[in-house]
């Protein structure tokens, strides 16, 4: 601990001094969600000063999330008990250049949220005692994995020589529209050395946009034009049957 | 080729949904049924959220239940009066029917509803329909069997409110149909379904009605009830996508013209032995999936 300690004023105090110890970019920092969207693929980039390990978490925006268990209930699987998890990030994704747990000592990676297990994601306390609070936790990063929100496996950050990395972030076609931030820790000896963020946005455009949009701003219009288009349709098909 | 489903929020196959609509409007011509009480449940199956498979499925049943009408008008085949009262009732079940979902869908409930619902009326309906359907070839093939008294006097023709419908043969109180309206109204908001499937076997073994016009009667009747639940969907809960529809539909109506001409074909008795079959698989996964222990007992039930 006083090691950790003393490392940590050495950084501080060096840290005003150092140029930039990394740099990072992505290949694009808007997704677009068109109408043939089926998931993308963004390549994040960036260069360090030294030899040392990188790790990139990409994270969703936040949201409170229900979450149900069921229970039978006269031969019936019943939504019984709910809980409301506060900020549950819609996505999250982490690729290293080395296994994590050889990059950093565990408490580091807890501290900083380094791998699925390591997301703090809290329950009112009042709700729930810490072993159930836990079967929760693990119940929602489950589902989450199943929908490929949280991808299980721990993605690769390679380097090109000893300065310039890349890593490929790969997003899935139900990916959640939002703001995301990719943010890339430098570790030398088990230790954060510096960190960058950089913001990664996920929305729909062009005819998707515009239809989600009207759906939710002219509901009432939206309706009606919904209703008009499928009679079209039907007398359409009953037009085109009736010649043939 | 993927499509992203804009109010879905995910993108799927066009051509498994052109495939689906497709074989799912063959049926609903065949059978002379709107087709969503299958559609709705594969439309979950294969990840659409079920408010939204519901929504949309209705927007979809809008356009079969046109052409199908259309053909059927020309035959002189839809009483418009009976189509009327039924109407009438199902406007009213309807809109009650949307507010429930909405209220089902913030108790986390909605899922349960929906699959309980479907369980429970296609299994008394298919169950009803098979055993009636192979008592009627039964008694074709002994030929000698008595025919039923014409006119059996119960309490339903006490009801007041008494009206004659003269393409359907009928004096009948009003009340009748109408109930029979306000139940699928109900059924057509939670399950994203046309209703065809009670209100055919109500129609025929309730009311009465020649099995002639009770087709495109239903069919008629459907049209404005979905049409409603459409909108009022749309509007309270957002959850049609129209995008989704328009794929759907497109499958759904050259398959329902098909379906029509196989189904003139066949014979009564047999058409509707096939039909409640297919509601009794239907029906059976269903309950299966409701009972068998789940491979998740926790599910996230969306962010609010």
């Amino acid at each position: 601990m006083i090691r950790v300690v003393a490392l940590l004023a050495v950084l501080f105090a060096a840290a005003p001094l150092r140029a930039a110890p990394i740099v990072v970019d992505l290949s694009e920092h808007l997704v677009a969600i068109t109408a043939g969207f089926a998931g993308a693929e963004v390549l994040l980039f960036g260069a360090v000063d030294e030899p040392g390990d990188v790790v990139v978490i990409v994270r969703g925006p936040t949201r409170p999330m229900i979450m149900y268990r069921k229970s039978r209930h006269f031969g019936i699987w019943v939504n019984a008990d709910h809980m409301t998890f506060e900020d549950v990030p819609a996505y999250y994704a982490i690729a290293s250049t080395r296994p994590l747990e050889e990059i950093a000592a565990p408490t580091v990676l807890a501290r900083n949220e380094m791998g699925v297990e390591n997301l703090r994601l809290d329950l009112p306390r009042a709700k729930a005692s810490p072993n159930v609070a836990q079967d929760w936790r693990e119940a929602l990063i489950r589902n989450q994995q199943r929908a490929g929100l949280y991808p299980a496996e721990v993605g690769r950050v390679g380097f090109l020589g000893d300065r310039l990395f890349r890593a490929r972030l790969a997003l899935p076609a139900n990916v959640p529209t939002g703001t995301y931030e990719a943010k890339v820790y430098f570790l030398r000896d088990g230790q954060i050395v510096s960190a960058q963020t950089t913001p990664l946005f996920v929305s729909k455009v062009g005819l998707e946009a515009e239809i989600f949009d009207f759906a939710y701003d002219q509901s009432a219009l939206y309706g009606i034009i919904a209703i008009l288009v499928a009679l079209m349709a039907g007398w359409l098909a009953h037009v085109a049957f009736r010649r043939a | 080729m993927q499509i992203y489903l804009p109010i879905a929020e995910l993108s799927v196959d066009v051509f498994l949904l052109l495939g689906l609509g497709g074989a799912i409007g063959f049926l609903s011509g065949l059978f002379g049924v709107g087709g969503g009480f299958l559609m709705t449940p594969i439309l979950i199956f294969i990840g659409i959220p079920p408010p939204v498979a519901v929504g949309t499925e209705a927007n979809q049943i809008v356009a079969s239940s046109v052409s199908g009408v259309l053909a059927h008008w020309r035959r002189g085949n839809v009483d418009f009066k009976m189509g009327g009262i039924l109407l009438l009732g199902g406007l009213f079940g309807s809109t009650l029917g949307v507010w429930l979902f909405a209220i089902l869908r913030q108790l986390g409930q909605i899922d349960l509803v929906i699959k309980l619902c479907y369980v429970t009326f296609l299994g008394v309906i298919g169950g009803l329909m098979f055993v009636e359907s192979l008592r009627a070839l039964g008694r074709r093939r002994r030929a000698t069997a008595a025919r039923d008294k014409m006119h059996k006097h119960t309490w339903i023709h006490g009801l007041p409110l008494k009206m004659r419908f003269r393409k359907s043969k009928l004096y009948i109180s009003a009340l009748l149909p109408g109930g029979v309206g306000v139940l699928v109204g109900v059924l057509s908001a939670i399950m994203g379904v046309g209703g065809g499937f009670i209100m055919v076997p109500a129609m025929i073994y309730l009311l009465g009605m020649p099995t002639a016009v009770v087709v495109g009667t239903s069919l008629f009747q459907i049209i404005f009830v979905t049409a409603n639940v459409t909108f009022l969907q749309a509007y309270a809960n957002q959850t049609v996508d129209v995008v989704l529809a328009i794929i759907l539909l497109t499958g759904a109506v050259i398959g329902a013209q098909f379906g029509a001409r196989v189904g003139a074909k066949l014979r009564g008795e047999q058409l509707r032995i096939l039909l409640a079959l297919m509601v009794l698989v239907v029906c059976g996964k269903l309950l299966y999936d409701l009972t068998v222990t789940p491979a998740d007992l926790y599910s996230i039930g969306g962010g609010e």
